[in-house]
């Protein structure tokens, strides 16, 4: 007789971070794992709190632009925009047609060179050999040097002000741009080529931690997030900022909110940022990049003012108290990552640990915007 | 090889000879590869790979083996000490047993063993144990859970790989390697077995830990799995026999597949020419297992099990049921390869049904349906409201 015995087994903890390769950056995620599935997670977070709010709130508007660019390094330009947005609508500046039709054109480069790092990042974490990457980064340097043109800087731009932008672009700008996009476009390409319809990497992402409409919204994700799910909520769209209503261009949005449909969707944006861009280039008038009037030192009334953007990663957003003077009392950034990040938890549970990866992967966090 | 053109009376010396010369080897062609290997891996990335140290970067590999050799040791405190310590070593010396067997040209062996295939199989088959110790011994949890799917895959794949050389062996009525390679003399045993050669491929792969099945090292998820509490020159022999047996399994399948040295010179080619041959299909072989490494991603550990335990074996099983059909009746040869072929296109016809990629695509709303738009665009310009 063989005596059937029950085998007790043990659920162990892993600590996945603050230094881990595929954390992207410095989070930390405590798994609780049994076997190979995963049954719990704790995610921590503030290795990279380095009080940027508060540091904003002891500076000058123009001064604490600075901060903004440092929050999400991979979209400084839009968060500079969304920065600018709440300084003006507090101080009642206008901005002139060519500076806002500049901002508008390096925002949408500066969503295709994060989306970029995105797509490159996303392979990595599910194994491709660096190939995803260096394709991408490929593509992203084209941008970056742009961006290196227009305000002198590769990573913290701080570039666009209150009211415009600091100077006029190159006189080459529209050409280097038209010059760059077929690339982009190729680039893009390319990675589906690799990526998209490979049966391993649909294999490791269909169905994986797939979001309903109901529980996206209910999560609080915005961005790709929310519209791999099936809801087109782009504010681009629905809170129309700068001119983006007057371009051709559509909102990708998934079926299954899984992590495939999360890729797609990104890699759709780059395709629509690029339609915008030209449309933009097209558009570009000459002008003042700068109101007329520009006060000295910029002083805001009392008030209370909120501004977003859409931001590669979702809907990113800055709130100003401001109770007179040159400075803000309270500066409070509603950052996407942070928010879709918080999902991550009912997104992980029951998955494999390599699903864990790809799950985070496709979060596409900035660690310096979750923790700001 | 010394046994036999040298031929030195001195059993002994011919051992220390053998053991030389294999050590020699291996550490020579393992340099050669990683640079190879790096080199590929660059162009497929479009970067230009090793180019400082050396004329186009070729001492590269030395100048890595140097520093790491010059690493410190450090074992964890709280590591169990022999298994960690002795883990290297039971990776590393069962690749290192399997160079004995495997002849290079019809002359050259250290030693023609008349059950080759048995011995290269059976040795490369206690690797798992090497990792197995690691991943335990290094007292970490990355390392037990990498060392534990190292296991498990090392184990399942083997099932698969040994079936499809059996098959091979049956057809060629022998499991002495070189005896393997007479027989291919007019044709490769890949035409006779193509089914084989792919499980073969494909369970190589596994045995490898390579792309895309590194599950047991992978870098995003387990960092480097049994290996992460290595350093300096233990941690080298794990990559040394890594690549050891890359080219091992790659000159297995040379011989065994595409014909070693006999194909298609004939054995009356000289030796030089014998080992060119048995190189170049070595060097095919390798290229293969570099492209595919670069290319793909990796599998998860559920659904590398279910392939090898649903497809695979069955499929090997098929091809030896296949084989002993033909053989058993004396069917011509040619049944071989319609056989063969066939189990390669019902193989074909699971896997596309299993992952078959039906496209998916994202929807598009457009940005401005049946609004209006709210701000006039400047005169000459195309853009406004799509609806």
């Amino acid at each position: 007789m063989v005596q059937e015995q029950e085998l007790e087994t043990l659920d162990i903890n892993i600590n996945m971070g603050p230094q881990h390769p595929s954390t992207h950056g410095v989070f930390r995620m405590v798994l609780t794992i049994d076997g190979e599935k995963v049954v719990d997670v704790e995610p921590h977070i503030g290795y990279m709190h380095r009080g940027g709010e508060k540091l904003s709130e002891n500076m000058d508007y123009r001064q604490a632009i600075g901060y903004q660019d440092r929050t999400d390094y991979l979209a400084q330009f839009l968060n500079e925009q969304a920065y600018c947005m709440a300084v003006e609508k507090l101080t009642g500046l206008e901005v002139p047609e060519r500076a806002e039709y500049l901002r508008l054109i390096l925002c949408e480069l500066n969503r295709i060179t994060s989306h970029f790092m995105f797509l490159g990042a996303f392979g990595i974490d599910l194994g491709i050999l660096g190939t995803s990457f260096t394709y991408a980064f490929r593509e992203r340097e084209y941008i970056q040097d742009i961006f290196e043109e227009v305000s002198g800087e590769r990573l913290m731009y701080g570039y666009f002000r209150p009211g415009g932008v600091v100077w006029d672009v190159p006189e080459n700008f529209v050409e280097r741009v038209r010059a760059v996009l077929p690339h982009t476009r190729q680039g893009v390409k390319d990675l589906d080529m690799l990526m998209t319809e490979n049966e391993i990497f649909a294999a490791r992402t269909r169905g994986v931690s797939a979001f309903s409409a109901e529980e996206a919204i209910d999560w609080g994700l915005t961005g790709p997030m929310l519209r791999a799910c099936g809801v087109p909520w782009d504010l681009r769209k629905d809170k129309p900022y700068s001119f983006y209503d007057r371009f051709e261009f559509d909102i990708p949005i998934g079926q299954y909110g899984d992590v495939y449909d999360r890729y797609l969707v990104r890699m759709e944006e780059i395709r629509q940022s690029i339609r915008i861009v030209e449309q933009a280039l097209d558009q570009l008038p000459e002008g003042p990049i700068l109101p007329e009037k520009l006060p000295r030192k910029l002083r805001a009334p009392e008030a209370e003012v909120y501004a977003a953007v859409e931001g590669p990663r979702g809907e990113y957003g800055i709130y100003i108290a401001s109770k007179g003077g040159d400075k803000p009392y309270r500066l409070k950034i509603r950052s996407p990552s942070f928010c879709n990040l918080s999902a991550l938890r009912a997104m992980t549970i029951g998955n494999y640990l390599a699903d864990a990866v790809a799950i985070l992967g496709s979060v596409d966090i900035v660690l310096c915007d979750v923790d700001r | 090889m010394l046994g036999i053109t040298v031929d030195i009376e001195n059993a002994w010396l011919d051992a220390l000879l053998g053991v030389v010369v294999i050590v020699l080897l291996m550490t020579i062609t393992v340099l050669a590869l990683i640079y190879i290997e790096r080199k590929i891996w660059a162009r497929i990335q479009m970067r230009l790979g090793p180019m400082r140290v050396g004329p186009y970067g070729t001492l590269q590999s030395l100048a890595d083996a140097v520093k790491l050799i010059g690493k410190e040791d450090l074992r964890p405190a709280s590591a169990d000490r022999w298994v960690f310590e002795l883990a290297p070593f039971a990776v590393f010396v069962p690749t290192f047993l399997a160079f004995i067997a495997i002849p290079f040209t019809r002359d050259w062996a250290i030693s023609f063993l008349d059950l080759g295939l048995f011995y290269v199989v059976a040795v490369t088959g206690l690797s798992f144990l090497g990792f197995l110790m690691a991943g335990w011994g290094s007292d970490n949890k990355y390392a037990l859970l990498g060392g534990m799917r190292a296991a498990a895959q090392l184990i399942s794949y083997e099932v698969p790989l040994v079936l499809s050389l059996l098959a091979v062996s049956m057809v060629a009525g022998s499991l002495a390697l070189h005896e393997i390679v007479e027989f291919q003399g007019r044709v490769p045993l890949l035409v006779w077995q193509p089914l084989a050669f792919f499980i073969f491929i494909i369970a190589v792969l596994a045995e490898l830990e390579r792309q895309p099945f590194d599950i047991p090292t992978a870098d995003s998820e387990v960092v480097g799995g049994p290996f992460i509490e290595y350093t300096g020159i233990r941690w080298s022999m794990f990559f040394l026999a890594s690549y050891a047996s890359l080219f091992i399994y790659s000159l297995l399948g040379a011989i065994v597949f595409l014909g070693g040295w006999k194909w298609p010179l004939g054995a009356e080619a000289g030796l030089w020419l014998q080992l060119i041959w048995t190189f170049a299909k070595t060097s095919l072989l390798i290229l293969l297992f570099i492209w595919i490494r670069v290319t793909f991603p990796r599998l998860r550990i559920d659904q590398l099990m279910s392939y090898c335990w649903k497809v695979l074996i069955p499929l090997a099983f098929l091809q030896i049921f296949l084989n002993g059909l033909v053989l058993v009746y004396d069917w011509p040869d040619i049944f071989l390869l319609l056989t063969s072929g066939a189990g390669l296109a019902l193989a074909w016809y699971i896997i596309y049904r299993a992952v078959r990629v039906e496209p998916r695509g994202v929807r598009l709303v457009p940005a401005h349906a049946g609004r209006p738009a709210t701000t006039a665009a400047p005169a000459g310009a195309e853009a406004g409201d799509p609806a």
